[in-house]
């Protein structure tokens, strides 16, 4: 069935198995939730701009806080991450496409799908309203018997399930179809995050698998592991939860880490400095990434030597962090510097994730924790890490790669505006949030008495949200504006080091007219400058008969596939008929199994 | 039924869809990892019986786990004849582990009921009951994918006859079956035979 589908129009997307397309496809979706993630971070600070406020309602806050911590982390900078790793990966290792070019359609589609099913939580006003960590035993039936929970619980399952089989694509994909003469140490630095990345995808993910079908037990069957009065624990949920969710911090913040290497090197027009001391760093952090999940938790009272232990792992990962900061540094040290968008957000990274690491080494120690613990003062550090981190590090790259995509240039002038308002609103927003968690402003509540001295820090903190607000409307009209009247980009912008600057901007369904060999790290540089400097001809792309070139067909089952798992995770949600759905789900999940394995790809 | 087997040289030689299965054991090491560390830990904290010693049936479990370890055996062999391209044998093997996978299926079946009938031991009468149906209940689902792979190869091959010996798919579908086979063998040591312990 899918031999003859059209290679333009709806049909073509929804079919496509394109890697480029599934990554532009996962750049959309990501940003549509920035802006709905963002929508709630600024009712939130709209509500605690003054005290007292009547604004928002209690029970309001509460969804909007918990769906802007799930929708900034599952449908934002992961898929977002995602995007990045589809679009470049096969371009970077000189690759045709990815290993399992259906595998990867069905991936974004069960990521949207996922993502919808989530957010129709809003439209039935069931929204979820236990924190994005959804501790126990705030989960159990008896404190939240409406289908909110449900929504987050399958929401995040079926999202979490996009996520683990990408994971296994991109790790073969990286592992197993490097151009000729790419060894491991010669991959791009951005490649290296994106493989252990995935490491920590694969491994973690089963374990919040695993504690959400738990809550999904206690919810719809009456077991008990997370209720006491049954023989269960609530500090297990903790337990699991942050075994995945640590890792998780990992899985945000290293493809950015990729990503800024890239920048700085192209623009300080100097090699990655320590290239092989940053992939070892990445490593370390990726293993040391599952050793320190009770850092989360010291004051449930794991005992001494528990705390001493994950106190010191916490500790011990500053090291390779700190190595990589001083490396980007490096790199920056005595190079031409270009100051473009793209690098101003790497280099904002660099600062930010600075500041963020700091306060997240003052956590590492259980006595300083158990003081800031639930207090604004964590707030502000898990956002100069994720948000001055990982977000700042991705705008870098859309600036980065967006002539890559479009064939054009984004609009210098615009986007330095939005830097220096993302830059000043950020700082603005969460600088003060560390006073007001030492002064102890709790996190998480709606709305706080006059008299406690947080009146101005929370004022401040709005007004920034504000500000930033603005740089987000100009980086989505910039978006548009370069899509229609950019200068039209060359192959090669900015003077790239990596192969995806080798060929056309956007570039040609099949990437690569003839497969890349490489000899070296930044090969594509040396092809353009000798070691000394000096100026070569770069070769060009060789003319092949296009039509001998083949292609994977389009498929419909990909998307099939994604809305019978769908269906089968909506059954739990819904309150008549729910069993109904479910099995229609799981006949069409079967139904495009088959259809898959038996066609042509 | 192929991803690439369009015989993309891999930078490994390792075929793209069987490095795959070695990356989603990894990941199903740790689901199962996971499951196991919360059955005993949750093991002996019922508050109510009846407890493991009360329930379980040590010669039956034994022998379908002596069952699901012969069906690796016919497994092994189904691989050999698909190589050799020996399609009566192939398809005779193929049809021992499906045989096999059902057998053991058939005692779980037996085991469950047993224990809801005839011990009262539902989902959630204690947390005992419910941390061993979800390990054991989630070992018994991959069994069931690998009996319905299993069965779906053999049909493809009694369709297609002597065109169809695509041994990396069995191979791959075989790595599948002995990780669920040697995650068995962690479950009977740690779930039923530690008891005895």
């Amino acid at each position: 069935m899918a031999k003859n589908l059209p290679k333009t129009g709806l049909i073509s997307w929804l079919t496509t198995v394109d890697h480029k397309r599934i990554g532009i496809m996962y750049a959309l979706g990501s940003l549509f939730f920035l802006i709905v993630g963002g929508i709630d971070a600024i009712l939130m600070r709209t509500q605690l701009m003054v005290p007292n406020s009547t604004f928002l309602s209690g029970e309001t806050y509460n969804g909007l806080v918990t769906m802007h911590g799930t929708t900034m982390i599952f449908l934002v900078i992961m898929p977002l991450s995602a995007a990045f790793f589809n679009y470049l990966v096969p371009l970077q290792i000189g690759a045709p496409d990815v290993a399992f070019p259906r595998l990867n359609a069905l991936s974004f589609w069960i990521w949207l799908f996922g993502s919808l099913l989530l957010n129709t939580s809003y439209l039935v006003q069931q929204v979820p309203s236990v924190g994005w960590f959804a501790y126990a035993n705030l989960t159990q039936k008896q404190f939240n018997p409406t289908h909110s929970v449900d929504f987050w619980i399958l929401g995040v399952q079926v999202v979490g399930l996009a996520s683990l089989i990408a994971s296994i694509n991109f790790f073969v994909t990286i592992v197993n179809m490097r151009a000729k003469g790419m060894t491991l140490l010669k991959m791009p630095l951005f490649v290296w995050t994106t493989l252990v990345t995935q490491v920590l995808l694969f491994l973690s993910l089963p374990v919040i698998t695993v504690a959400l079908v738990m809550i999904s037990f206690d919810r719809t069957f009456g077991t008990g592991f997370f209720n006491p009065g049954l023989g269960g624990q609530v500090v297990m949920w903790q337990h699991l939860f942050w075994i995945f969710g640590h890792p998780e911090v990992y899985i945000l913040i290293l493809p950015a880490m990729g990503i800024v290497s890239e920048i700085l090197a192209t623009f300080a027009r100097k090699p990655l400095f320590g290239y092989t001391v940053m992939v070892y760093s990445s490593c370390a952090i990726g293993f040391l990434g599952f050793a320190v999940w009770a850092h989360h938790m010291f004051t449930t009272g794991l005992g001494p030597w528990a705390t001493a232990l994950f106190s010191a792992a916490t500790m011990l990962i500053a090291v390779p962090t700190g190595v990589k900061i001083f490396n980007w540094i490096s790199t920056l040290w005595g190079g031409q510097i270009r100051f473009t968008t793209a690098s101003l957000f790497a280099i904002s990274f660099v600062a930010m994730f600075t500041f963020g690491g700091l306060s997240g080494i003052m956590h590492s120690s259980p006595v300083i924790d158990t003081q800031h613990q639930a207090s604004y003062f964590v707030v502000a550090h898990f956002h100069y890490v994720l948000y001055g981190g990982a977000v700042m590090g991705l705008f870098g790259g859309i600036y980065y790669w967006f002539p890559k995509v479009t064939g054009r240039m984004m609009n210098e002038f615009i986007g330095k505006t939005q830097f220096w308002l993302y830059m000043i609103g950020f700082n603005l927003t969460f600088f003060p949030m560390h006073f007001l968690g030492l002064e102890g402003m709790p996190r998480r509540i709606y709305t706080y008495a006059g008299d406690q001295n947080w009146n101005f820090w929370n004022l401040c903190a709005t007004l920034g949200a504000y500000i930033t607000a603005v740089g987000g409307a100009l980086f989505f009209i910039n978006m548009l504006y370069s899509m229609i009247w950019g200068a039209k980009a060359s192959a090669d912008p900015w003077d790239g080091r990596t192969l995806e600057w080798s060929i056309a901007s956007p570039p040609p369904e099949y990437n690569f007219a003839k497969l890349p060999e490489v000899s070296q790290l930044d090969d594509w540089w040396y092809k353009k400058y000798t070691h000394d400097g000096k100026r070569l001809t770069p070769p060009q792309q060789p003319v092949v008969d296009i039509s001998s070139i083949h292609l994977p067909n389009q498929s419909f089952w990909p998307i099939f596939l994604a809305g019978g798992i769908t269906m089968i995770a909506t059954g739990f949600v819904v309150s008549a008929n729910g069993v109904m759905i479910s099995l229609i789900g799981v006949a069409l999940t079967v139904a495009s199994t088959y259809g898959w394995a038996y066609e042509e790809p | 039924m192929s991803e690439s087997a369009h015989h993309f040289q891999t930078s490994t030689n390792i075929e793209n869809r069987k490095f795959a299965m070695w990356v989603l054991i990894a990941s199903e090491c740790f689901l199962f990892g996971t499951l196991i560390a919360n059955y005993l830990i949750n093991k002996g904290r019922s508050i109510a019986g009846p407890t493991p010693q009360d329930v379980y049936e040590i010669d039956i479990t034994t022998l379908s786990t002596f069952d699901l370890l012969m069906s690796s055996v016919a497994m092994v062999l189904a691989l050999h004849y698909c190589k050799e391209k020996d399609l009566r044998k192939f398809q005779f093997w193929t049809f021992m582990v499906v045989l096999g996978g059902l057998i053991f299926l058939g005692f779980q079946y037996h085991e469950f009921s047993t224990f809801v009938l005839k011990e009262g031991l539902g989902l959630s009468t204690n947390i005992f009951a419910s941390s061993f149906y979800l390990l054991t209940g989630c070992h018994g689902a991959h069994v069931t994918v690998g009996v319905l792979w299993m069965s779906s190869i053999l049909v493809t091959s009694l369709i297609k006859g002597k065109e169809w010996f695509n041994s990396d798919i069995v191979e791959v579908a075989g790595l599948y079956w002995h990780f669920v086979d040697v995650v068995w063998i962690i479950i009977f040591t740690v779930v039923y035979l530690f008891v005895y312990v």
